[in-house]
This record gives C-alpha cells, sequence and structure tokens, in this order.
C-alpha cells in the first residue's frame, strides 16, 4: 500500500463501507434510493447526530463519555418538567414560561457537565469511571422528577425543533446540520480546537508546550453535556413523550457514530467529517435492514459486529498511520 | 580491613552486543568478605560483568570460577542457587504487590494447605526489615513508598536471599544521605557475616568510605585495582578518565575558562525550592544573557528541578521570582505566561509525531497569533522563517514531524520558543543522543539565544554537554547544590570530583 493511502485508511474505510452499504442495500430494495427516504434516514440520524458532536470532542481528546444518552434524558425530563402538563400527568412538577424552562434545562446539562469535569480533572477520575457514575446520577434525575410517569408537553419552541419542519426539511434536521457545522468549524478552524487536537495527540507534548490540558478537557465534558443536552430536548419533542430510559440506544449509537466514522480512539486524529460519515453509515445500515427481509434479532446481532469491525479498522489505521508518520523520510 | 582468600575469580572476559564489544578481556578477583568498589564513567561495561556473574548474560568468553570450582552460569537461577545475588540498576520491584511480598518474591511462606501464609510473612518481613533498620508496614503496597525507601527494600530482598555475594548495582542513586547511612551500617554488618559485596556507584566519597577494595572500568576494560586506603578521589578519576586518546582527552581534561557575567541582569531567582526527597533548598539566580549550566549525577535532582522550573513539577517549599516578579509556577500554563520556556530531555514527550512540523513549532505561540480563529498562513509563515535559520532538513514546513531525524526534531523543538522569546529558557539534555553535527547545531542556536538576552538554563548528566555551553556552572548532589563555577576555570576532572 502506499504512503498516502495508509495514512489515508482512517478516512477511507468509513466512506468506502458506506458506498458498499447504499449499492448493497439500493440492490436489494426498491424503497430504499429514494428521496423520501433519505429524509428519513437524515431524521433518523439526527438526535445521534447533536450527541456525537460532543462526543467528537472528548474522544479527540482520548477521553471517553458514557454519560451522554443520560445526560441527554435527564436535560429531556427537566424541559418537561418545568412545562405545564396535562392534568393526567400526575408528576408535582413547577409550571413556568417556555424560554425559562429551556434556559433551566440547559443549565441542567451544564452543571452535569462541569460535575464531569471537575471529577475528571480537578480530583483525577478516569473519565471512563466518572462518566460511568454521571450515567447513573442522570438516571437518578430521571427517575425523581417523573416518578415513572410519562410527560408528554414541552415549550413550544422545543416542539417546533423536534417534531416541526421547515417546508419540507424537518427542523430536527437542520438543528442537527448546524451543530455539526459548529463543530467542524470550532475543531478546525479555532485555537481551541488546535488545542483539542494537540491534546489528544500528545499530552505531555502539549502540556510542555504551555498548553492548559485540564482547561481543554474540562471544556470537551462540558461541551459534551451541553450537545446532549440539546439532543435530549428535542428528542423528547421529536418522540412526543418524555420518560425515563428513552434514550438507552443512543449511548452506543453516538460512540459508534465517532468511532465507525473513523475518528481515533487514542486521540488527535479524525473529526467531524469523520462522525458524519460514521453517523451516514449506522443510519443508512440501521434503515436499509428495516428496507430488506431480515430477522430482527440478527438486526442486533449484525450491528454489534459492524461496531466491532470499525473498531478493528481504528486500531489498524492508527498502527499504519504511525508507521507512515515515522518511515517516510525522504519519500 | 584486610581482605580474605579470592571467592569469585574472572579471568579473560570479553563480551559485545552485536559485534560492539562491551568488556574486552576482563580479569576481576572478589575476595571472602570485602566489600568491592566499582568504578567507571557511564557505558564502561561496570553494569555488563556485573550481569555476566549473576547469570543475566551467558553468552561471552572467558572464564568463572567459585571457590576454585569452575563455573558456567546457565541463568539468573542458577546464580541464585549458588549464592550470587544481584540488585539491578533499574529497580526490578513489583508496585502493586505489598512490601513484605516484595521482600520475599518468590519465598513466601505457605501453610500446610500450600496458601500463602500472610501472618507468618507480614512478620518475618517486618522483623527483617527492622533489622536492616527500616522502618515501613510491611503491608503497604510498595509503590507508595518514596523511592528511597523502594530501594532499601529492594536491597534487602537481596540481602535476606542467603546470598554469599551480592551485586548492588547504584543502589544509591535514589537514597538520602541519612539513607545512605543506613545502607552502610547495613553492608559492614553483612560483610562482617563473611558476605562478600560489589558495590557500583558514581559517588566517589561513598566509594572510598565503603569499600576495601576499587576496580576501576574504562571503555570496556579493567584498568586497576587498588585497596582502599593507598588510594584517594583523585587518582580514581586520573584512571576513570584515562589520558592517552588524543580526541577524548581535549573533552575530559581540556580546561575551559567560565566568561561569567557578574553584572548582566538577574531574570529568575529561586529561593529554597524544595520537593521531598528529590531536591532540597534550591536557590539559585539566573541573569538574562548568561548559560548557566546544572551538572550532576543522574538521581541528584536537577532534572527535577528543570521541571519544578516549568510548572510541571509543585514545589513544597520556597519561591521563585521571575524579572523582579513573585510567580507562581502552578502549572505550565502560568509557566509559560510568567516567561519560562523548557525542552524536556526526552523529545518524544515535547513533539507531536502525527502532526506536520509548522503546528508542532506553532502550537507555543498561538495565543500571541490568534486570538481565536487559526491564522495557518501565519503559522506557516514563522515556521518556514525557523526552518531557514536553523537550517532544519527537509525544509518542509507540512511534512509530518515523525519522518525528521532526531537532530532536526530537536531543532523543532527550540524552534517553538524563538518566535515569542521567553525570559527564561530551560533545556534538559539538550544533546542526549546526538550526532557531532547536530550537537553543534544546538551549540550555535543557544549561543544565540544567548545573545539576545536570554538566560538560559541547561540541565546535564553530561559534563561534556554543560562545559560546552555553560558561562557558569552549579553542581547538585543529592537533590543540594554543592558547587558553584563561575569566573574560573573548570575542567571535566574538577566537576567530577564535586559530584
Ligand atoms: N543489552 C544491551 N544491548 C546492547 N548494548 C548494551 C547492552 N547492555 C549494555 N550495552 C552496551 O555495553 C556498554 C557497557 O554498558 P554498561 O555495562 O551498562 O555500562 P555501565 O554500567 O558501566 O554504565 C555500553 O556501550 C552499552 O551501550
Ligand atoms: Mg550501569
Amino acid at each position: 500500500m502506499n504512503h498516502w493511502l495508509r495514512s489515508q485508511l482512517r478516512n477511507i474505510a468509513p466512506f468506502a463501507t458506506l458506498l458498499v452499504l447504499i449499492v448493497l442495500f439500493s440492490s436489494a430494495s426498491k424503497s430504499f434510493a429514494t428521496l423520501d427516504n433519505l429524509a428519513n434516514i437524515l431524521q433518523q440520524i439526527s438526535v445521534t447526530g447533536i450527541m456525537a458532536v460532543g462526543l467528537t470532542f472528548v474522544i479527540l481528546c482520548a477521553e471517553i463519555d458514557l454519560s451522554v444518552a443520560s445526560v441527554a434524558n435527564a436535560t429531556g425530563i427537566v424541559v418537561a418538567y418545568f412545562t405545564m402538563q396535562d392534568a393526567s400527568v400526575n408528576i408535582a412538577n413547577i409550571p413556568l414560561p417556555g424560554g425559562i424552562a429551556i434556559v433551566l434545562a440547559l443549565a441542567a446539562s451544564v452543571i452535569l457537565g462541569c460535575a464531569t469535569a471537575f471529577g475528571v480533572t480537578k480530583i483525577g477520575i478516569p473519565s471512563f469511571i466518572m462518566t460511568l457514575a454521571m450515567l447513573q446520577i442522570g438516571a437518578g434525575i430521571c427517575a425523581m422528577l417523573v416518578r415513572g410517569q410519562i410527560a408528554y408537553n414541552v415549550p413550544s419552541l422545543i416542539t417546533t425543533l423536534g417534531s416541526g419542519s421547515l417546508g419540507p426539511v424537518p427542523w430536527i434536521v437542520i438543528v442537527a446540520a448546524i451543530v455539526l457545522l459548529s463543530g467542524h468549524i470550532v475543531l478546525t478552524y479555532t485555537r481551541f480546537g488546535r488545542y483539542v487536537y494537540m491534546t489528544g495527540g500528545n499530552r505531555e507534548a502539549a502540556e510542555y508546550s504551555g498548553v492548559n490540558t485540564k482547561m481543554i478537557i474540562a471544556a470537551v465534558m462540558v461541551i459534551a453535556a451541553v450537545c446532549s443536552g440539546l439532543a435530549g430536548m428535542l428528542g423528547v419533542a421529536h418522540f412526543g413523550s418524555a420518560q425515563q430510559d428513552e434514550f438507552d440506544n443512543y449511548l452506543l449509537d453516538s460512540i459508534s457514530a465517532v468511532v465507525v466514522g473513523g475518528t481515533s480512539l487514542f486521540g488527535g486524529q479524525g473529526g467531524i467529517g469523520n462522525t458524519i460519515v460514521g453517523l451516514m453509515v449506522l443510519g443508512v445500515l440501521n434503515n436499509g435492514l428495516d428496507h430488506v427481509r431480515i430477522d430482527s434479532f440478527l438486526k442486533i446481532l449484525i450491528r454489534g459486529l459492524i461496531l466491532l469491525l470499525a473498531l478493528i479498522v481504528n486500531v489498524y489505521a492508527q498502527r499504519m498511520r504511525t508507521r507512515a508518520a515515522t518511515t517516510a523520510v525522504g519519500g | 580491613m584486610t581482605s580474605g582468600m579470592p571467592l569469585l575469580e574472572l579471568r579473560g572476559i570479553s563480551k559485545s552486543f552485536g559485534g560492539v564489544a562491551a568488556l574486552t578481556d576482563v580479569d576481576f578477583t572478589l575476595r571472602a568478605g570485602e566489600i568491592h568498589g566499582l568504578v567507571g564513567e557511564n557505558g564502561a561495561g561496570k553494569s555488563t560483568m556485573m550481569k555476566i556473574i549473576a547469570g543475566v548474560h551467558t553468552e561471552y568468553q572467558g572464564t568463572m570460577t567459585l571457590a576454585g570450582q569452575s563455573v558456567r552460569l546457565r541463568s539468573a537461577r542458577d546464580a541464585k542457587s549458588i549464592g550470587i545475588g544481584m540488585v539491578h540498576q533499574e529497580l526490578s520491584i513489583v508496585r502493586d504487590l505489598s512490601v513484605a511480598e516484595n521482600v520475599l518474591l518468590g519465598m513466601q511462606p505457605v501453610n500446610r494447605f500450600g496458601m500463602i501464609d500472610y501472618a507468618t510473612m507480614y512478620r518475618v518481613a517486618g522483623e527483617q526489615l527492622k533489622r536492616l533498620g527500616i522502618d515501613v508496614d510491611p503491608k503497604m503496597p510498595i509503590g507508595a513508598l518514596p523511592l528511597g525507601l523502594q530501594q532499601l527494600v529492594e536491597i534487602a530482598r537481596v540481602l535476606f536471599s542467603g546470598a554469599r555475594i551480592i551485586i548492588l548495582d547504584e543502589p544509591t542513586s535514589a537514597l538520602s544521605p541519612p539513607e545512605v547511612e543506613k545502607l552502610f551500617a547495613i553492608l559492614r554488618r553483612v560483610r562482617s557475616e563473611g558476605t562478600s559485596l560489589v558495590f557500583i556507584s558514581h559517588f566517589l566519597d561513598d566509594i572510598l568510605r565503603i569499600s576495601d577494595t576499587v576496580t576501576i572500568f574504562r571503555n570496556g576494560r579493567r584498568i586497576e585495582t587498588a585497596p582502599v586506603p593507598q588510594i584517594d578521589k583523585g587518582w580514581i578519576i586520573e584512571r576513570m578518565i584515562g589520558a592517552g586518546h588524543e580526541e577524548l582527552e581535549e573533552s575530559y581534561t581540556g580546561e575551559i575558562h567560565l566568561h561569567s557575567k557578574p553584572d548582566a541582569p538577574v531574570v529568575m531567582t529561586t529561593s529554597g525550592l524544595s520537593v521531598e526527597g528529590v531536591f532540597d533548598d534550591v536557590s539559585l539566580q539566573v541573569r538574562g544573557g548568561e548559560v548557566l549550566g546544572i551538572y550532576g549525577f543522574m538521581g541528584s535532582g536537577q532534572l527535577e528541578l528543570a521541571r519544578a522550573l516549568f510548572g510541571k513539577l509543585q514545589v513544597e517549599r520556597g519561591s521563585i521570582s521571575i524579572g523582579g516578579v513573585t510567580a507562581k509556577l502552578n502549572n505550565t500554563t502560568a509557566a509559560r505566561r510568567a516567561g519560562m520556556a523548557f525542552v524536556p530531555e526526552s523529545r518524544r514527550s515535547m513533539l507531536f509525531h502525527m502532526e506536520p512540523v509548522y503546528k508542532n513549532i506553532s502550537i507555543s505561540i498561538l495565543q500571541e497569533i490568534s486570538k481565536l480563529w487559526l491564522r495557518p498562513s501565519a503559522e506557516r509563515t514563522i515556521a518556514n522563517k525557523h526552518v531557514k535559520t536553523l537550517q532544519i532538513r527537509p525544509p518542509l514546513v507540512d511534512r509530518p514531524l515523525g519522518t525528521l531525524s532526531g537532530g532536526n526534531q530537536q531543532k523543532v523543538a527550540l524552534a517553538k520558543w524563538l518566535t515569542h522569546l521567553p525570559k527564561v529558557l530551560v533545556l534538559s539534555e539538550p544533546t542526549r543522543g546526538m550526532d557531532v553535527g547536530a550537537k553543534d547545531d544546538v551549540l550555535k542556536i543557544v549561543k544565540s539565544l544567548r545573545e539576545q538576552g536570554i538566560g538560559v538554563v541547561v540541565v546535564s548528566t553530561e559534563p561534556e554537554t554543560v562545559l560546552s555551553l555553560a558561562d557558569r556552572i552549579l553542581v547538585m548532589k543529592r537533590g543540594k547544590i554543592t558547587r558553584e563555577f563561575a569566573g574560573e576555570v573548570v575542567s571535566k576532572d574538577r566537576l567530577l570530583a564535586v559530584a
């Protein structure tokens, strides 16, 4: 394999996977390759996409956040908690004007993110463990607020963004696109973004260059929590209800999207572009499997296998890239 | 002390690694009940020779006899079974095990069910440690102890293995003076019980204090062996360094006149910097336009001091002032803001190998050239300028850094600090592992920085590095500054004599 190809494996492999899947499903099902279905897919990956942006920052720093889905769920429930519910919903909630409810919900996600940041950078708890605890805390907040009930109402702005459309385009797709684009701009064109890459690429070297890596890591944890919070609010509106455990699948989906897209689990390599491809791979896979006749239990296994394959490519690409970066003298 | 009969004799030992000779035709005799000091510069072959005795290296030429019997060891286990034990230069403790488990590693007491008998183990280990005057809880994980105590525990393990011949390879590098005293008391007691010891150290005062006999190695050969009462430090240094090698002699005994600048303005002052067990009460001044060399053996604390000056290691006591302002260096960002810059000894921990050269150079000045948005063209311009002035090869700023040679990588590491000049630049082992040409280039860069009024601190364990760069030299020994050379003539042997 030539040098360029080797160093680009992490970007090429996910893209090739996406093309193969599209070709495969298009030939297997007539209903797959339609404009309507594309809109479907985009809508299906929007909530995951918003979450995955924050997670991309975290993984680029060589950290992990296992609490994204839980924080999303909690934030979604907080916004519903501060919204007037129908009389049939038996929770002791506190109705407030929509704008205030949204601000409070976002504040909740910021607080959760700050707690994670504090645990990881000040106390020194590995992010894997710290966010596992935050996952449980998020679930606890959800449980306390809804007490097994289901809330249906959220502020009207959230309802519009989560389930409304601008002409033919669902608002949630637009929001996801804006968040992804913002993430990309921050990572690629700002100083903060450079620090994120450098902190993930070689934390010690970043420190020796005078970069405050703890601040960077704290910031990405908060960014992840806020993205999750936004995803959670829109998700609640999108699903039409706020309840315990409704985001459970989104943790695996968002991590998969980032990793399948080729962002390095070792930090410092990848980006939002990769995450977009990863999201499309997952979206096409989930949606495509619905279009072909296949045992629905087998689907779960297939998704697991795809994730495993992506992990193998991820680790392999890291090795290739390292070798390419150190053997190209005079090449 | 008079020494007994020859116990261990090695004759005509030669050993090479991949065609490069590490030992050439070495004879070595260890007598019963003696402490045999072994000295020589780094790479002289001391550790290699001792590893042959301890059964670690089994491929070599020459013969070995123990109490008149010819032996040929096949493994370290073999050596252990005939009573030879070695404490290696690199600690070989198991960090997660308890102190007791480490002391009795491989010989833990078992109960009648074949399970480890913890009660007995803790008691026996505790007693043995107490006999050595080491006061630690045997149940503690050893990783939690300070390095000095870890080293003592490792020594304890070998002492209690029942060995008749004990080799200690630079055992005191991490020990504080009282710990060294403790160790020496132990060694004397072990000797009085008839055990023979080999003691390797860079600290010649220690060697002369504890040894009965001293052997000097140089370039893989044994130069001389003599009983201690007849020799002194100067005699040893002369033989360690050697005369006759034309070009070597230059750097070893060549005299250098230090052109110190007592009138230059002070840019940094430290007073009473201390970190328990690492360095103690370090007070120094750095002047603008001056290169201050700090020299000491491995483990003397100077490399850690360098890290503390850049906020990478937190000092426990003392203060630092930079440009007349007291600076709290809580982290590297604060240090950088206060006007400090640092190039650590390991290039790997300074550079981003997968990233292009220009990003490696610009990382430390991004704060100055961009507030929110990056300006890649400005970054490239700056990088190109440095690539040209420092003659970095190849001169391509978009190349991944990992594709450059070591010397060029080092230049990139320096280039980081050349755009936004710091008040003080600290260089740790700036020329380690570099070829002559690259060393020369680094030398030039440092000199030009000095011209621009920066205070440069060069920290090294290599006397040549300090001698070739510094205008003033501080010598550190066991964490303390013990000597200053300023405005006088200095040579490598004078440096070694006080280190
Ligand atoms: N395992 C090894 N492989 C290759 N070279 C070695 C090895 N061990 C030692 N050497 C080389 O042998 C020489 C003597 O090294 P050593 O015995 O460690 O010296 P000392 O202990 O006196 O500092 C050095 O040049 C060193 O690089
Ligand atoms: Mg050695």
